[in-house]
């Protein structure tokens, strides 16, 4: 289809909103409520456009292209349409980007900054609710734009049905079952909210003070827990040698859902508990040795039990939480060094 | 998984059993969940009231331990009601008169004596069954965790073959794999009969191939023993050295008393793991393994699909890759490995896997692809079994009878104990236990009670209990609540503190040497009063 956006000729598929075609092009306009997964709603009005023939600005969400469709997105009305939208949530909220978890990461700074806000016009004093009940999840309703990217999430992407709108116009905000406190409310913590929230009004809690968004290094790699294999985004700090967020990947098999073990049990592997060294029992104890000697020590009593008893006393257990790799290694050891196949894992568990 | 995960979202019916999906399979369970907001019917069979049956249109409440039976009589009913498939069967299936005649023992009437679902609730599943356009049947442990598990599965796949929903989108039969990489530890032949790529290794040419790729003069033909049996030969001397890796056997295996007589039993027991558990005391030399965070490889998941982990931290200390460890090894005992990298492990893993052969790391570098996928060009294969053609040919019925538990309740210990996991945890605990803020969330382990149990016992949630059965015993706080049927307690393993391995029986199914976690009989003691736990009745997955 031939879409026409400022003035520039574009090829895009059918069936796009005009946002969508935007984006797709390159081509930049701001939107909050809009997201891939739950859809369009037209609520924020922060991606309003002209299109030649229609009256008025349109929001680009909602909107269709059409085949030789013109839409104009950079124009001084269009531009002020959208600054006054963006100007009035940044001054109903308490949107502090200096200390704001979501900084560098949050797409109505990055608005605000596309269209020129330094400061908000306008001062609306409100009181804000924050709620810290949640062992993983903070809600912040100063940062909250009621945008609801996080309940339609809830709602219809990993269905949960825990939060919604609650209250009316100027008073609304987002509630957990009965507006309870959300800690002690049926949420689940897979974090779907915080992951669609576009400010940091839903916050991931033990990330807080842990690193900026650009400071921390991405790494794409696959959940350690069940057999779905989620495809998740590790935020690390290298520095401190840590992983200090999770996010989701939007690719198959997930779609960038998680549970609240995908999300939020990522500290393990920095635990101090960890086994460092090869050990050797001697006297009961387990004491520290080289790994040369830990090697020459194993394959010595390897070598001598199978030499007197046959090498099928010898059996190895691999395991379904280490990777292909490792497993195929120990196979192969089993079968081609030792010369059996007492090989197996806990698939039996 | 004969589907993909995502084809989930998309099944007209969705006939859950023994899988308590939003807990061990969340993910999953979103996409079960958006089906029945899309119009699907949601039928979850499982002897707990587990939180899926929220959103279930059926929840099917058949006793612990009678699978077979319930979905006899439904494939029963089904026939009677010239609802099955005949042209799948005539022309996909191998002995179709077979699987009629044999369910003929198990009319709705009988079954529902057996599993305790009444006649008309089983004529109702069977119809919605018989009168959709397909169905997906989706199972876990429940199934496959008893003494006829292998059963249990061949039933699954006789009603599903006589439905005919086998080989199409969105319907087929799937084993939701309940580890990272079970699927994978099985494809790359960590298995006793088989090598990589399900290759057995009491074939002579097969041998004699792999001999060749991997320069040696022969291999043993003779296929090796699984790991109960292992365990169970050390007490005998057939087994003396114990190479264990990434397995916590002592908290993991049924009847824990009983695995630490025959650990205790080895003469040499290597554990290789990333955190001291309750395994780790009895090892005779520890290896430290890097965690996952700390190396670059692939995990297969439960609808095998390949994707790649990487290294994102610095391995503590001087902890290894296990293919490094296994090439050392390898290099004293007089056999180079050639595992130079962990690439270099798949590669060569490649050369010889034909469901694997399409898929290097470079291709699976943003998303993973499915086997089987044979060439390097090949998409992968989103679910299988294409238009009923099955990988032997046409698809074999393997009628099935039901038994009883191994352990059936009585007076003495009168209450079925099932076990499973939660959703703030993970098996042994190494790893949400080691991971901040869980253990808040769920601190300790709680047995699950009936309210009519409880009742009877004098307990109410909190109190400190004492469960035995003929194994051992744990002393834990209770959870009276109607996610247990009366007669039935439930908990987990994650905690060491109290573990439902001390309890479960070591009993297993014959062919694959599965125990029979899912039910033993135990009895309940109340041992003190506590204090409510919780703070609402409304919580998904705990008080």
């Amino acid at each position: 289809m031939k879409l026409t956006l400022n003035d520039r000729l574009f090829e895009v598929p059918d069936g796009l909103t005009v946002l969508e075609a935007a984006k797709r092009c390159g081509v930049y306009i701001p939107s909050l409520c809009y997201h891939h997964k739950t859809g369009p709603a037209g609520k924020c009005r922060a991606c309003l456009v002209e299109v030649e023939g229609m009256r008025g600005l349109q929001t680009s969400c909602t909107v269709q292209v059409r085949e030789g469709m013109k839409v104009v997105s950079n124009t001084p009305r269009v531009l002020a349409a959208q600054r006054l939208v963006i100007d009035l949530l940044l001054s109903s909220g308490h949107h502090d980007c200096l200390s704001c978890e979501q900084n560098g990461d949050c797409e109505l700074q990055q608005a605000a900054y596309y269209l020129g806000i330094e400061r908000p016009t306008f001062r609306i004093d409100e009181e804000f609710k924050l709620d810290s009940s949640s062992e993983f999840i903070t809600k912040d309703s100063g940062k909250c734009i009621s945008c609801g990217r996080c309940v339609a999430g809830c709602n219809k992407t990993v269905v949960n049905e825990v939060l919604g709108f609650g209250f009316r116009s100027g008073s609304t905000e987002i509630i957990a079952d009965d507006d309870l406190p959300m800690g002690s409310s049926s949420c689940v913590q897979c974090g779907e909210c915080v992951q669609l929230c576009p400010t940091g009004a839903l916050s991931d809690k033990k990330a807080h003070g842990q690193g900026r968004y650009w400071d921390l290094e991405k790494v794409d790699t696959t959940c350690p827990y069940c057999g779905v294999g989620c495809q998740t985004t590790l935020h690390v700090d290298r520095a401190k040698n840590r992983i200090v967020r999770v996010t989701g990947r939007e690719v198959s098999p997930n779609q960038g859902m998680l549970c609240v073990k995908g999300r939020y049990a990522y500290e393990f592997p920095s635990h101090e508990d960890r086994l460092k060294y090869p050990m050797i029992r001697r006297n009961g104890q387990h004491v520290r040795v080289s790994w040369d000697e830990a090697l020459d020590y194993t394959a010595d009593r390897i070598r001598t039990i199978v030499a007197k008893h046959g090498p099928d006393t010898f059996s190895a257990f691999g395991s379904g939480r280490i990777t292909n790799e490792n497993n195929y290694a120990i196979q192969k050891f089993t079968r081609v060094v030792v010369g059996t196949n007492n090989v197996d894992h806990c698939a039996r568990t | 998984m004969t589907n993909a995960i995502e084809e989930l979202q998309y099944a007209k019916v969705l006939f859950v059993i023994g899988s308590n999906t939003t807990e061990a399979h969340p993910v999953i369970s979103y996409y079960m969940k958006r089906a029945v907001k899309n119009g699907s019917t949601l039928i979850v069979n499982d002897p707990r009231k587990t939180d899926l049956t929220r959103w279930a249109t059926l929840h099917v409440q058949h006793k612990v331990g009678t699978d077979i039976a319930y979905i006899n009589g439904l494939i029963h009913e089904i026939f009677k009601n010239g609802w099955a498939r005949e042209e799948f069967l005539l022309n996909c299936t191998e002995n179709p008169d077979q699987i009629r005649e044999s369910v003929k023992d198990y009319p709705v009437e009988t079954a529902s004596e057996i599993c305790g679902v009444p006649v008309e609730t089983m004529k109702q599943v069977a119809r919605i069954l018989g009168e959709a356009e397909s169905a997906s049947v989706c199972y876990t442990l429940g199934i496959t965790e008893h003494i006829c598990g292998t059963d249990n599965v061949k039933t699954l796949a006789n009603l599903q073959m006589v439905l005919g929903n086998i080989g199409k989108f969105a319907a087929g039969l799937n084993p939701l794999r309940g580890q990272n990489n079970v699927q994978g530890a099985c494809d790359m032949g960590a298995l006793p009969n088989v090598y990589h790529n399900y290759q057995p290794v009491d074939n002579p040419a097969v041998s004699e191939k792999m001999a060749k790729a991997w320069g040696v003069e022969s291999l043993p033909q003779k296929p090796g023993y699984k790991m109960p049996t292992m365990l169970r030969k050390a007490l005998d001397g057939g087994t003396r050295i114990l190479y264990c890796v990434g397995d916590n056997t002592i908290q993991t295996e049924p009847h824990m008393a009983h695995t630490i007589k025959e650990i205790e039993a080895l003469e040499f027991f290597i554990v290789c793991d990333i955190f001291p558990n309750i395994t780790t005391p009895y090892a005779d030399v520890i290896f430290p393994d890097t965690a996952w965070g700390e190396e670059d490889g692939t995990f297969s998941n439960t609808e095998r699909r390949v994707q790649r982990v990487r290294r994102a931290l610095t391995p503590p200390g001087e902890a290894r890759s296990h293919w490094w460890v296994m090439q050392e090894l390898g290099k004293r005992l007089g056999k180079d490995l050639g595992f130079h990298s962990a690439n270099a492990v798949w590669e060569d893993m490649r050369k010889t896997a034909t469901s694997y052969a399409g898929i290097t790391w470079e291709r699976i570098e943003n998303i993973g692809l499915q086997w089987p996928c044979p060439t390097l060009e090949h998409p992968g294969t989103g679910f299988l079994h294409r238009e009923g053609k099955f990988t032997r040919g046409k698809g074999l019925f393997s009628p099935t009878k039901w038994i009883p538990q191994a352990e059936p309740p009585d007076s003495e210990y009168p209450i079925v104990l099932s076990t499973g996991r939660r959703l703030w945890h993970y098996h042994s605990g190494t790893q949400t236990r080691n991971s901040n803020g869980f253990d808040n969330i769920f601190g300790e382990e709680l047995l699950e009670i009936s309210p009519e149990d409880a009742e009877k016992l004098g307990i109410r949630t909190g109190d400190t209990v004492k469960a035995i059965s003929r194994r051992g015993s744990i002393v834990l706080k209770a959870w009276v609540t109607d996610r247990s049927a009366p007669g039935v307690a439930w908990c987990a393993f994650h905690f060491s503190e109290a573990c439902a391995n001390v309890l479960t029986i070591d009993r297993f199914d014959s062919v694959t040497e599965t125990a029979e976690y899912k039910a033993c009989a135990i009895r309940i003691e109340k041992v003190s009063d506590g204090e409510l736990l919780g703070v609402g009745i409304r919580r998904q997955a705990r008080p």
